[in-house]
């Protein structure tokens, strides 16, 4: 009891205090490993190329939307455009500081991406819920326009499209499906253990009574404007990192519009179906989009013998992403992951059933 | 002065455009506290729709009318299988069931109706026509015509027909409405589909304008800057909103955006919702939200 | 075991006006109270009791007037500004974090006092733990004069009225306040959840010196509660001093006519 100047009363003191021993993580420490050491040996290079590497950068993209939306409460619908940021930052980085090795670029863009986002985070002192939304779409098609208008940010190239001058982490290349693989996951392993304390901290409980009641926020001492740009900035430093990564390590090359508003609206979608205000829901919500598209197609040649116009499986898709989104919200607002959790209980107590 | 009154009379006309899409939102919004964020979405399906029947043989007019059907089924089909459930929830949830509804009728629509750019000819052709020195799209004047009878027709429905009361009397307090025993849902499903209409409407000049295509859907983004300056709950404020976002997104693109590369259509209107949100945040027209703790 | 208190005056109000589009919800309020005791705001429905609090704690700002807490004049102060100042709050309508557990509840009440920058959070450093060590202590302490260890992972917004309220108080609590403002901290309870809330109330007082002005319809327990009352009907003083010499005073019983329990 150091820096506080009160105590409760005496007989209360010798109240049995209800701590937590830090469990070991088992489970997430045994899915690390298999996801360092095994997948890249086991995995081949399309499920790398196609599937993990998107997944897992779709999955840190949901996780910052998360942290502003999910845990701050402030929605928005231009994560797409502080991903762009990130994506052209590192690039800028890339090209014109060679000195810098990778993971500081990339760092570098996430920072840049964060001070963007702070300034579009600045209205929401004044601007609330519906209305913000008008700031982050303003964000998302000025950010756009900005990275196709100005030649500068892709080195003047005709097509409008960066891409990496060079993907090196500590002398080799790491061009090759299991090196960006790597890089990938390592980078969102990190940040997803940042994101956890964060969420966990007082920072975290700060942003979530922000999000419950801004107003009692405020009256109990929260200084609500500097967290909600905080959020902001945090949000978009996150969606900047996953930005380069979609570009660099999964697309190979970008332009402004693999940033568009449909990607923002993705990313939207990935943290509704998963779970806002859930860590582990981005996971689930980026495998979700990521294998859908894919169960599709098999299936749809699966049932209708390879005749399968892939214009039509986009629209089923399209319908099938809505209708979930209205299930989720009507049945369960928390997303997969309270329904995965929910499961989980049941299962538990299955053979018992009362 | 011309070229100035040029610029300013075909923004305010396009403006109108605008304010078509940004009625039905009122509509809706009035009604049941909720950003419909398909309404985009509807008015693609309802010009989709419309063109599709011609295609397939039948008159204009017939078209039409087959039209107003569909989305009058379809709003019934909103009303059952999205509004209901999700009755008490936040303003939040009930915008994002909307984004997955958009999704929904997009995918219908396309799947349904092909994806291809459809021309739709309405029998008016983009000449210009003079006013005095001005010269002025004549298609801009159509749309603009359009908007003004239809603002006059809803403005017939809500003040003098007794649907129109209940109407305004949900839009104005949802709790009293009930207990004096108007059917919430029968009312909800009228919004709907009399917002599908407007939709069909707006969805038809957006089209002979610019082709019926999926990029129609988008158009909704725009209503937003529109609401935002003129609230969310007014028709009038719809209109207003309108034909400022619009005289001021050409104004700017014609006198500032060859300074900066043109093409700042895609984001202005946005700056123009915030620089009016940090002066009133409520709109030109709206209520104050009043946070009780 | 009390701890000894400083003498004087904590609150002086001074001659507070408040109105909201023309009607006039406070008339030149004046009275003080001092450090230690526990002052009733009673009044019918209306009498502005809600709206000085606001004034106190800076939600609302007043057209006239001013207010002397501790040694800080001030006529508007940020909510932020008061809660650092001291001063606490818990509110009619339970403003409480719905989706928000109720350790988490409590442990927000103590956001002014934390000192650990972002970075020692986000990474998880020494010292950011152990201040987020020390809170929990204190909030597990906090639940457990409250009674309310039972509860601690429950969201908020699923437990009864009652215990609601009393996580509002811990919240309020566990940041240590001089002056504790409480808005109808038992409205809605029975007689013995009110006899608990007042154990409570009397506690915090008794065992932390916390100097209390509370709004409450129930006289019985502004009687037994509070050591000073002030009375207000549409806005204006009709009454100041102790419980007796209130109860016998005519105007207030006038103001009261038909709502004596």
């Amino acid at each position: 009891m150091s820096n506080l100047s009160h105590q409760l009363p005496a007989p209360f003191e010798h109240a049995p205090l209800a701590l937590v021993p830090r469990a070991i993580p088992w489970g997430a420490a045994a899915l690390l490993i298999v996801a360092f050491a095994g997948v890249p040996w086991l995995a081949g290079d399309y499920w790398l190329n196609a599937i993990l590497i998107p997944f897992l950068v779709l999955s840190l993209a949901g996780l910052g939307l998360n942290l502003l939306t999910g845990y701050a409460g402030q929605t928005s619908v231009g994560s797409a455009g502080f991903m762009a940021v990130g994506a052209f930052a590192t690039y800028a980085f890339l090209l014109r500081v060679p000195v810098l090795p990778l993971p500081v670029a990339l760092l570098a863009g996430g920072a840049v991406a964060a001070a963007v986002g702070f300034v579009f985070g600045i209205p929401s002192d004044r601007i609330k819920g519906f209305y913000l939304m008008a700031t982050t779409l303003a964000a998302q098609f000025f950010l756009e326009w900005v990275f196709t208008k100005f030649p500068w940010f892709y080195n003047h190239a005709s097509s409008g499209t960066i891409a990496a001058p060079r993907l090196a982490l500590f002398g080799h290349d790491i061009y090759g499906p299991v090196g960006r693989y790597l890089l990938t996951l390592s980078v969102v392993t990190l940040l997803t253990w940042v994101a956890r304390n964060l969420v966990g901290s007082r920072l975290g409980r700060n942003w979530m009574a922000i999000r419950d009641m801004d107003t009692a926020a405020a009256v109990i001492g929260i200084d609500v404007d500097h967290h909600k740009r905080l959020a902001f900035a945090v949000s978009s430093f996150y969606l900047g990192i996953a930005g380069a990564l979609w570009a660099f390590a999964y697309l190979g090359t970008a332009s402004a519009s693999s940033f568009d508003i449909n990607r923002s609206f993705q990313i939207l979608f990935i943290i509704i179906i998963g779970g806002m205000g859930s860590v582990a829901g981005n996971f689930i919500g980026a495998a979700f989009i990521s294998l859908l598209p894919i169960f599709l197609s098999q299936a749809g040649q699966a049932l209708l013998g390879g005749n399968v116009d892939p214009g039509q499986i986009q629209n089923l898709q399209k319908i099938i992403f809505g209708a979930l989104i209205i299930t989720f919200l009507v049945k369960e607002p928390e997303g997969l992951v309270r329904l995965l959790a929910s499961l989980r209980e049941r299962l538990a107590v299955w053979p018992l059933r009362f | 002065m011309n070229f100035f009154l040029e610029t300013l009379f075909g923004g305010l006309l396009s403006g109108t455009m605008y304010s078509l899409v940004a009625i039905g939102f009122v509509l809706i919004y009035k009604a049941s506290g909720v950003f419909n964020f398909a309404q985009g979405a509807m008015l693609l399906f309802a010009a989709l729709t419309c063109v599709s029947l011609q295609e397939a043989g039948l008159p204009f007019a017939a078209a039409v009318a087959a039209s107003v059907v569909v989305m009058g089924l379809l709003a019934l089909a909103i009303e059952r299988a999205v509004l209901r459930p999700l009755v008490a929830r936040s303003q939040i949830t009930l915008f994002m069931a909307t984004l997955g509804l958009s999704f929904i009728i997009e995918g219908l629509a396309q799947g349904l109706m092909g994806a291809e750019v459809r021309a739709l000819d309405l029998g008016i052709d983009d000449v210009p026509v003079f006013v005095g020195d001005v010269m002025l799209s004549q298609f801009d004047l159509f749309a603009a015509a359009t908007a003004a009878v239809l603002v006059l027709v809803l403005a017939l429905l809500f003040n003098k027909t007794r649907v129109g009361v209940s109407l305004r009397a949900v839009a104005d307090d949802t709790r009293a409405a009930l207990s004096i025993g108007i059917n919430l849902n029968r009312i909800w499903q009228i919004v709907w589909a009399v917002a599908g209409v407007v939709g069909l409407v707006a969805g038809l000049l957006w089209g002979a304008r610019q082709g019926v295509q999926f990029s129609l859907s988008l158009v909704v983004l725009k209503a937003l800057p529109v609401l935002i300056i003129g609230g969310f709950t007014s028709i009038g404020g719809a209109i207003v909103g309108g034909l400022i976002v619009g005289a001021a997104e050409n104004l700017a693109e014609v006198y500032v955006g060859p300074l900066v590369g043109g093409g700042i259509t895609s984001w202005f209107a946005y700056f123009l919702a915030l620089a009016f949100l940090y002066v009133r945040p409520a709109g030109l027209f709206g209520e104050r939200a009043i946070e009780r703790v | 075991m009390s701890v000894p208190m400083p003498s004087g005056q904590i609150l002086d109000v001074r001659d507070i006006s408040l109105s909201f589009k023309g009607v006039k919800a406070i008339s030149g309020l004046s009275f003080s109270v001092q450090r230690g005791e526990i002052c009733a705001l009673i009044g019918p429905n209306g009498a502005g009791k809600s709206s000085l609090l606001n004034v106190l704690n800076g939600v609302y700002r007043p057209d006239a007037g001013e207010v002397i807490f501790e040694d800080i004049h001030y006529r508007r102060i940020t909510p932020l500004e008061a809660a650092r100042r001291g001063i606490g709050r818990t509110f009619q309508n339970n403003a409480l974090f719905k989706r928000m557990s109720v350790i988490d509840n409590i442990l927000s009440g103590l956001s002014r006092h934390a000192r650990a920058g972002f970075f020692a959070q986000a990474l998880g450093l020494p010292p950011a733990r152990r201040e987020a060590r020390e809170h929990r202590e204190l909030a597990e302490r906090t639940l457990a004069f409250l009674e309310l260890q039972a509860h601690r992972d429950t969201p908020v917004g699923n437990l009864a009225y009652g215990l609601q309220k009393r996580v509002e108080l811990g919240r309020a609590l566990i940041a240590g306040p001089s002056l504790l403002l409480l808005d109808e901290p038992m409205a809605g309870m029975n007689a013995d959840e009110k006899r608990e809330m007042s154990r409570f109330v009397a506690e915090v007082n008794r065992g932390l010196g916390t100097t209390v002005v509370l709004i409450e319809h129930d006289i019985g327990v502004v009687m037994s509660l509070s050591s000073h009352v002030v009375v207000l009907d549409y806005g204006r003083k009709v009454g100041d001093g102790t419980p007796a010499e209130v109860r016998a005073n005519p105007e207030v019983i006038a103001a009261y006519l038909g709502t004596v329990q």
